[in-house]
């Protein structure tokens, strides 16, 4: 049962009376200033990016041909309609950023999802199977785990052809092993506990023991190593769109922006700036969370 | 100690295998012919293209395709450039100490920065110091750098032009390719303005490409001094009457630092990484810049030599740092 309170950390409602292990996990995570922030600032994000279609002024693709490079409010020469100022084309920076928030967490999303998921397969059979499967399995990840992250996206990238589908897959493969080993030793810690024997012997199948028995005890570090991956995703992502392996211009992915801005940064200042400071803030917001998180669930490191 | 060495040796084979066979297929799986590619949009005569697919083999069963590639491997032969034709060995010879150059520059101003930053937080936990060098370490640590790298060139470069945009020396300057290291070449040569010249194309990448790392060494030493503070001989050598001072640095830090170099030596994939980025925007003439440009030449048999070289690189230097911990502590030889 101790596994299901584990998921439930996740999410801490609001104001709804808390369960005892739930408000013990909430007075440990609020502790700590830097994932309250980091929290506050996820959530925003999630606002921004669900409405972004409500929140942004004007289309994140419109061209406003009279308005080539509007330098931000403030400075001279800024206007209220474009906050943030345009870019060459004279496309809304503030509306591409908000649309950008909805990709990035969409990438971080997916990105996670297929990789914790793969990882959590993987690493339970591992785990599970021993022997022959076993060492398969994990020479694979080291054999992946050689390669500097980046450079097997861009690999990766380059056999599929760029884009930001195929650059999902590309971070996913690259981030596959750090699940896939923390999945086997959690679970082979987990698999020498009594309980375990109890169940077996209970008659339950190999596939009930993995994903019903065991997985769910080993769900602490992979919520947290999850969450610390949605910053990496993000990051890496943002990298193959700098490079022009990922998201295709005129998608309004921060890193693809970034690249789109090289040839006139020096004279606009803000269509560098911003993008960048986007990414900053969310991988910045989930890394700060998954520390904290990571602070309150484990053991460990409790006072 | 022999048997642990041994193991360890032999244990890197396989995956040494694995990394070929991923190289191997990285040219077979690229979209084109790899002759086709090689003669790029000219075109070729498809009689020629059959003759020419059989000369290179590529007309075989792919098992023995890469039992040859094996071979050639083993012999140090890693193919030749599309673009310039000359071999993939020479060409990451001559760029890689560029890379080393660089990184080494990096890795040098993380360590001068981040294990004062690390300490003092340590010492001074839950100060307002603390929190603020905390602060910084983790914004560091979540920073793109080739946002960081284009933002340092705008105010540096291009506003107070304090540093040139990009490239590792002056046009001005004609530096002898000795060590490699442009630095140390322009020292040699005696040259006051070369070395400035050199030194100042080498300080912003320095910055960017360390960034990372000096957030990763400064929080690492951190935590790893608290622990060691909390230590009963650090508590002994303070009642032996010690200055506060020499119980930090020489009792401390000297343990503390032990799980701080393991983890940084096998963080050099995570540089290599950066480098790439680092050295694209400030066209620094290295290895991640030429992988790059070969994926953009379509130059596929760079792209598969250079991976290849890279990864072995990073097995090898984590071969090191295995060795060397192991060395360093016998609890782990097992």
């Amino acid at each position: 049962m101790s596994a299901l309170q584990g998921t439930a950390a996740v999410n801490p409602p609001a104001n709804a009376p808390m369960p005892g292990s739930l408000r013990l996990f909430w007075r440990g995570f609020a502790e700590n200033r830097g994932a309250v922030l980091g929290l506050g600032l996820m959530l925003l994000l999630l606002v921004v990016g669900l409405l972004a279609d409500v929140v942004s002024p004007h289309s994140p693709i419109e061209q406003f041909r009279e308005h080539f490079l509007v330098p931000p409010v403030w400075q001279h020469g800024g206007s209220l309609i474009f906050p943030l100022g345009t870019d060459d084309v004279g496309r809304d920076i503030l509306s591409r950023l908000i649309h950008g928030a909805r990709l990035s967490l969409l990438i971080g999303l997916a990105v996670v999802v297929l990789s914790l998921s793969a990882g959590t397969v993987l690493g339970l059979t591992a785990a599970f199977a021993g022997g022959t499967t076993d060492i398969v399995i994990m020479r694979l990840m080291d054999i992946v785990l050689v390669f500097p992250s980046l450079l097997l996206a861009i690999v990766i990238v380059a056999i599929l052809g760029p884009g930001l589908f195929n650059a999902m897959i590309a971070v996913a493969i690259v981030t596959l092993p750090s699940y896939t080993r923390l999945v086997r030793a959690s679970a082979l810690s987990e698999l020498a506990r009594d309980y375990v024997t109890a169940t077996r012997c209970a008659g339950a199948s190999t596939l009930r023991l993995m994903f019903d028995t065991v997985l769910p005890n080993c769900l602490a570090p992979l919520i947290v190593q999850g969450s610390l991956g949605f910053s990496a995703a993000i990051l890496e992502a943002a990298a193959l769109g700098f490079l022009g392996l990922g998201a295709q211009p005129p998608t309004p992915e921060w890193g693809t922006m970034l690249a789109g801005a090289l040839q006139y940064y020096q004279r606009a200042w803000w269509v560098l700036a911003f993008p960048g400071l986007a990414i900053l803030v969310t991988v910045l917001a989930f890394n700060l969370f998954g520390d904290g998180l990571r602070d309150a669930l484990d053991p460990k490191l409790k006072r | 100690m022999f048997f642990f060495l041994l193991r360890r040796v032999v244990q890197i084979v396989p995956t040494f295998v694995g990394v070929t066979f991923l190289s191997f297929l990285l040219i077979h799986l690229v979209p084109g012919d790899p002759i086709e590619v090689r003669f790029g949009e000219h075109g070729i005569a498809p009689q020629r293209l059959v003759e020419l697919r059989h000369e290179a083999g590529l007309d075989r069963p792919l098992w023995q395709q890469f039992g040859r590639y094996e071979l050639q491997i083993a012999r140090g032969d890693l193919g030749d450039s599309v673009v310039t034709h000359k071999p993939v060995w020479d060409e990451f010879k001559t760029l890689f100490p560029a890379t080393l150059e660089l990184s080494l520059a990096a890795i040098l101003f993380a360590v001068v920065l981040g294990l004062p930053m690390g300490v003092i937080a340590a010492v001074k936990r839950g100060s307002a110091f603390d929190y603020g060098l905390m602060g910084i370490s983790v914004t560091g640590a979540s920073m793109p750098i080739f946002w960081w790298g284009l933002m340092v060139v705008l105010i540096f470069s291009v506003g107070l032009g304090w540093t040139p945009v990009s490239g590792r020396i002056g046009d001005a300057y004609y530096i002898e390719p000795w060590s490699g290291f442009m630095l140390i070449d322009a020292w040699w040569s005696d040259d006051t303005g070369a070395v400035r010249s050199a030194l100042s194309h080498l300080i912003l990448p320095t910055i960017v490409l360390g960034t990372i790392p000096l957030a990763t060494i400064a929080r690492m030493t951190r935590s790893s001094m608290l622990e060691v503070l909390g230590e009963d001989y650090i508590r002994t050598a303070r009642a032996k009457g010690l200055s506060g001072a020499r119980v930090v640095v020489v009792h401390a830090l000297r343990n503390a630092l032990i799980p701080v170099v393991t983890v940084l030596g096998l963080q050099v994939g995570t540089l290599l990484g950066g480098a790439i980025l680092t050295e694209t925007i400030f066209s620094w003439p290295g290895v991640g810049h030429w992988l790059i440009e070969s994926i953009q030449r379509r130059d596929y048999p760079v792209l598969q030599g250079g991976t290849l070289l890279v990864a072995s690189l990073v097995m090898l230097v984590n071969l090191g740092v295995d060795l060397t911990y192991g060395f360093l502590n016998p609890r782990i030889r097992r």
